[in-house]
């Protein structure tokens, strides 16, 4: 579904601020695959995500969507076989627009902006149950503006518009960060539901290793731009923390380093 | 000057006051609709009303005048909006290069600094004329209806609303594949189509076309724009409320300018105070964040 060959990426080359991103990556995620992504700061976890997404071009390497090569297409154009969610609650949706009007927007992706009425009747009843479903009271503040609402409750329609197509695949970059830890339990929940109910193949960034652990059936690992551990079925349910931590000592040839990391296990 | 005097003066303000508040519409689509501050209007105002007299002195009927003034400054937009995107300008500078441009097409235009058009010589639709008032603030009223009109109607199509996110949110817009470069240049093109047209009316307003009229024309929307929001906030939810808002911000602009004008002002100095008016406005929202708001206070709790 999605494949990733030697994607290399160095921001400000040829400055005393050069950084070398990404160091080749390979990934090939099979259809309905969910992925959860670990790693310490910097180890490049968004940077392969916004290399998928194209939010710029990779220095080299291709990015294969459902056996399209994408790696030439601008961020919006490839939005069509993606859903994504930010770590920062205010990225992911327009705050000076209504809750019907932002899903909207999600609905019409991939499609051609007419000049057709930006919502029907059967979408806002379609967008009722929707938002009935995730038991926030949204659904009767359809017409507030997003900005009105908590970063969990953004999270939550943000994740909403992402999956509304029905994305080829679904990139999360720690959807869950930067929310209290309740919140985050329930945003994580309804991911899970959602993933499982519309087969979607996934990548999500995490910092909790626990959650790294608990969801998906796959996990990756990073460590200055390369993936160093690839974990998948029965292997990756009889993990523990502290298996990943020897396995990260052994790969890396160093200490796990993400206070956050540390702290939320 | 008497208090009559300046009652009198009350309807030729309010007619300006219109005229600039179409012209303000336009700077509100940019503005605040698409967080651009586009300086190309000092430039296209000129540009309609160069364009417009040109036609009607040839001969031209003064709606055709009028509707290729419009897309003449639909052009000025599309020339900001290719080197924002296209060439990577920030859209300040963008709007400088075209405004810069325009001075010297403007010229080419008229083929002199200014056009008298003499109302007896054509068939304008509004004047500066006493025995015209009545028709001229109806016919202004009219356009206005008419221009709200189309563009909530606009703002309220898919291509409309996407506009709307692109200007809110440019990286969830991305995220949801609008096309954020297109959406830019055709907020652009549409404000500068209206800024020409207001130009056009300007031109019959004031009876002539001067390479000069555009200068500061960005402060005087901004200014009606400020106005406007100030005075409608508390009622104004609904997009055509707003846009008619900006409209009496216009207004209320030339009522002040003319009072303090009758005031006896030195007109040489208002530029500098509606700048500086300008000025201090912009300010408010900066200094309400960053000298009022305690720490408890923040704009947006993330908690659930």
């Amino acid at each position: 579904m999605l494949e990733l060959k030697n994607i290399t990426k160095t921001f400000f080359p040829g400055t005393v601020n050069e950084k070398v991103a990404l160091k080749g990556i390979d990934l090939v995620l099979e259809d309905g695959d969910f992925v959860t992504i670990i790693g310490g700061n910097g180890a490049g976890k968004s940077t392969m995500l916004n290399a998928i997404s194209g939010v710029w071009k990779p220095d080299c390497g291709q990015v294969i969507i459902d056996g399209e090569d994408v790696t030439a297409l601008p961020e919006y154009k490839r939005a069509k076989y993606l859903g994504r969610v930010f770590q920062d609650p205010m990225m992911g949706t327009a705050r000076d627009m209504e809750i019907e009007e932002n899903l909207a927007l999600a609905r019409r992706r991939g499609k051609r902006r007419g000049l057709k009425w930006r919502i029907t009747k059967a979408e806002r009843e379609e967008y009722r149950r929707t938002l009935a479903d995730l038991d926030l009271g949204l659904e009767d503040r359809m017409t507030h503006k997003v900005g009105l609402l908590s970063g969990g409750q953004r999270q939550a329609v943000t994740l909403l518009m992402a999956t509304i197509n029905t994305p080829k695949v679904l990139l999360l970059d720690e959807h869950t960060a930067a929310l209290d830890p309740k919140t985050a339990a329930k945003v994580l929940e309804l991911t899970d539901r959602i993933v499982e109910r519309d087969h979607l193949t996934t990548l999500m960034i995490t910092h909790n290793m626990k959650d790294a652990i608990a969801h998906g059936n796959r996990l990756i690992m990073m460590h200055e731009g390369r993936i160093i551990i690839d974990v998948r079925g029965e292997e990756k349910k009889k993990l523990t923390v502290e298996d990943l931590l020897a396995m990260f000592a052994k790969a890396s040839g160093s200490e796990f380093t993400s206070d956050r990391a540390m702290l939320s296990n | 000057m008497t208090f009559l005097n300046w009652l009198g003066a009350l309807p030729g303000a309010a007619a300006l006051g219109m005229i600039w508040g179409v012209m303000a519409i336009g700077v509100y689509i940019t503005y605040k609709i698409l967080d651009i501050a586009d300086l190309t209007v000092d430039g296209s105002i000129c540009t309609g009303a160069a364009v417009c007299a040109v036609l009607v002195t040839a001969g031209a009927n003064i709606w055709v005048a009028m509707l290729v003034a419009l897309l003449a400054g639909v052009l000025c937009g599309l020339v900001t909006g290719f080197f924002h995107t296209f060439m990577g300008i920030p859209a300040i500078l963008a709007g400088i290069l075209t405004q810069l441009i325009l001075w010297s097409v403007n010229l080419k235009i008229m083929g002199k600094s200014n056009i008298g058009l003499l109302p007896q010589s054509y068939s304008p639709i509004i004047t500066n004329m006493r025995e015209d008032r009545v028709q001229t603030i109806l016919t202004l009223i009219i356009i206005i209806a008419c221009v709200t009109a189309v563009l909530y109607w606009f703002f309220g199509t898919e291509m409309g609303a996407s506009l709307r996110a692109t200007g809110c949110n440019i990286h969830m817009s991305r995220a949801q594949g609008i096309n954020t470069d297109l959406n830019k240049i055709i907020g652009l093109a549409l404000s500068n189509g209206i800024v020409a047209f207001s130009g056009a009316l300007l031109a019959q307003f004031n009876g002539n076309s001067d390479i000069n009229m555009g200068r500061g024309a960005i402060v005087v929307g901004l200014a009606a724009v400020i106005i406007g929001e100030a005075v409608t906030a508390r009622f104004a939810k609904n997009f055509a409320v707003r846009l008619l808002g900006v409209v009496l911000g216009g207004v209320i602009y030339y009522f002040v300018y003319q009072t303090v004008v009758f005031l006896g002002l030195d007109t040489d100095l208002l530029k500098m105070l509606s700048a500086i008016v300008v000025a201090v406005f912009l300010a408010v929202p900066y200094w309400k964040k960053t000298y009022f708001s305690g720490a408890g206070k923040k704009e947006e709790k993330n908690n659930a």
